[in-house]
């Protein structure tokens, strides 16, 4: 079942634009032109994408290398410890939704000293699968198409996150005890 | 909302510096994290052009229509709001099963369009019900395989690196229904 989906998800992309192209040569679809027409536009949006990116992440940044976001971890790690959050993976469940990158380097650092296999190993695998870096879709997202107002879009989306973290603790647990 | 926190943000961590000692980790967080920016914009903006412009010789051969009809039955249960046959139906489809794929890359230009035809919509500047679903489902991740996790246990010597797909699986179901759920009660309490 793995090895398939990992075959299918490396062929995936070549066949879908073999049959986009194809189609459209017996449409007589003048591709090429319509290609960079459709290429321009993406030019474009990654341009206008830049500033909400760029805000992003120096706040992220400064909130990080100041240490508030450790002391920020230190002060909610208790309530996740209290909710059956273990206190080695409480750093991830917090990074998780503000910083991608962060959250991997938490990731493999879990795995690298308690080891893949071991039940901190695989919670951090599955919390790293199973969420998203919430902060980053809604800025690339809403960013892209100029939504100012997000509505409750980073409410919910935190909620899930939350529930996310609680789901794959009881499930590694139900899983692999 | 969006806002305060990001300015929040900003504030504390500099406030926090001030007490903490590390001004100067900040004055070269600043720079990082525009850099930063810049770098995530560049290799984005290579899969933007090429998705977008693919994406844009499938719309002109009408495969975007087919896809559109095709996600009519799941999709217009979950986006009420959409218009049966409307474009955003397409885009929608193909960024969920980019994502199922783990095509992260792909599934961010499929996105964006996506969001494109609900604000053309909505005709608005504030974010539509449709708009927070689907990026509710988005957040909350829908990966059938996890790749990067794969490699990394794979690289630490795991027996078997691709065990947690199944846990991974189960726990992004449930964040999902549970996220789709969450919003549908907050869109009701508002309506009230």
């Amino acid at each position: 079942m793995v090895e398939a989906m990992t075959v299918i998800s490396i062929w995936i992309v070549p066949v879908t634009v073999m049959f986009i192209l194809l189609v459209a040569i017996i449409k007589k679809v003048p591709a090429y032109e319509v290609f960079v027409e459709g290429g321009k536009e993406g030019l474009k949006m990654s341009v206008s994408l830049l500033p909400f990116l760029l805000g992003m992440l120096v706040a992220i940044a400064i909130l990080r290398s100041s240490g508030a976001l450790d002391a920020f971890i230190q002060l909610v790690e208790p309530i996740l410890i209290k909710v059956g959050i273990p206190a080695e993976i409480a750093p991830l469940a917090i990074l998780r939704p503000i910083s991608g990158t962060a959250a991997l380097s938490v990731t493999s650092e879990i795995i690298q000293v308690y080891g893949p296999d071991s039940f901190l190993g695989r919670l951090a695998s599955t919390m790293q699968g199973s969420t998203d870096t919430t902060f980053y879709i809604l800025t690339v997202y809403f960013g892209a198409v100029g939504i100012k107002k997000m509505g409750n879009a980073l409410k919910i989306g935190l909620i899930a996150d939350f529930i996310g973290i609680i789901v794959s603790v009881i499930i590694v647990t139900w899983l692999f005890m | 909302m969006i806002n305060v926190i990001w300015a929040l943000m900003a504030v504390i961590g500099i406030v926090y510096a001030m007490f903490n000692g590390t001004m100067e980790e900040v004055n070269q967080a600043l720079f990082d994290g525009s850099n930063e920016a810049v770098t995530l914009v560049i290799s984005l903006s290579s899969v933007l052009i090429f998705w977008l412009g693919m994406m844009r010789v499938a719309e002109r051969a009408g495969i975007l229509e087919a896809f559109a009809k095709l996600a009519r039955p799941i999709v217009s249960r979950l986006f009420p709001e959409i218009p049966s046959g409307h474009p955003a139906m397409g885009y929608i489809l193909a960024n969920f099963s980019a994502n199922l794929f783990g095509l992260g890359n792909a599934a961010t230009p499929m996105g964006i369009k996506a969001m494109e035809e609900m604000k053309k919509i909505s005709q608005s500047d504030k974010a539509s019900n449709s708009m927070i679903t689907f990026l509710v489902i988005n957040t909350s991740s829908i990966t059938l395989i996890p790749t990067t996790v794969i490699a990394i246990r794979l690289q630490y010597g795991s027996q078997a690196p691709t065990e947690i797909v199944a846990s991974t699986i189960l726990a992004t179901t449930i964040t999902t229904v549970a996220a789709i759920f969450i919003d549908r009660l907050l869109r009701r309490s508002r309506s009230h």
